[in-house]
């Protein structure tokens, strides 16, 4: 069975790459490029995947859950500039896709040896643009 | 691996009714939607691509290019359009329903998918917030 549990950040990033020239950069990722930045409110989605508790009912506390959200991804991500103050995005291109990765790899081992097992991360940019991964095995 | 959703939005009428059923039959089967004026919805189409992220880019597909191919192939054709009258798989037999629209918007998407673009994963439409139809490419 699987169970989602929805967070929100808000941040800013620049999608442009250092070894690209600046109308390169905006050719590629068009206003996205904006040397100022510009924002996004985030919506993260974390799929769970384990088996109700016989005794609990519940595939996992969610307690547990929010706490590691929170601790993870919400506290050093909302608020922020991507670029500019959450690694490794000094170097790698904040793209959506590369922050749902970075979302993943910070969470996947959190939810080793727990009951429940991190199936994948569903990031929305906007509400018209999402990706979703499931680890590099995936 | 990665999937990247894109959504987008369009408007348009139809009419379900098959020439193969009487008019009773019609109204049986599809009901209001049998009415022989028309009716419309706003549409949501999803398109899926699945692939690996550009390690440099970071990114699985360049954005503007899966905008300008599913506007050029479905998008153009289908807003503010008639589906009976003016989509050229309705003309004959086949009826409008969004089964057969999910059907018709994959082969357009197909048919004009460039090799720059990493592969068509799904597609899911709603017709309304509680009627969603997918169709996932198997690999």
């Amino acid at each position: 069975m699987r169970i989602t549990r929805k967070v929100e950040f808000s941040a800013s990033h620049v999608c442009a790459h250092p070894g690209l020239s600046p109308e390169e950069n905006l050719r590629t990722y068009g206003p996205g490029a904006n040397p100022h930045g510009h924002g996004h409110n985030y919506v993260l989605e974390v799929v769970l995947d384990g088996e109700p508790d016989p005794v609990t009912g519940m595939i996992v506390d969610l307690k547990d859950v929010k706490t590691i959200l929170n601790r993870k991804v919400v506290e050093p991500f909302d608020h922020r500039h991507l670029n500019r103050e959450v690694p490794p995005f000094d170097r790698v291109v904040p793209t959506v896709e590369n922050v749902a990765v970075e979302i993943w790899n910070r969470l996947a081992p959190e939810f080793e040896g727990t009951a429940a097992r991190l199936a994948l991360v569903r990031l929305f940019e906007t509400e018209d643009l999402y990706v979703e991964y499931a680890g590099a095995a995936n | 691996m990665i999937h990247l959703t894109r959504r987008y939005r369009f408007s348009a009428s139809h009419r379900l009714h098959s020439p193969h059923l009487t008019v009773e039959q019609n109204r049986e089967t599809f009901g209001k939607c049998d009415n022989p004026h028309g009716h419309g919805h706003n549409y949501k189409l999803e398109v899926t691509v699945a692939g690996a992220v550009d390690p440099k880019l970071g990114r699985v597909a360049d954005l503007s290019e899966l905008d300008r191919v599913v506007h050029a192939a479905a998008i153009s054709a289908l807003d503010h359009r008639n589906l009976n009258a003016e989509l050229e798989e309705f003309s004959g037999e086949m009826v409008p329903t969004t089964e057969n629209l999910a059907a018709v918007i994959r082969q357009r998407l197909l048919v004009n998918w460039p090799s720059s673009l990493p592969r068509l994963h799904r597609l899911r439409i709603f017709e309304t917030r509680n009627n969603i139809f997918e169709i996932e490419e198997k690999i």
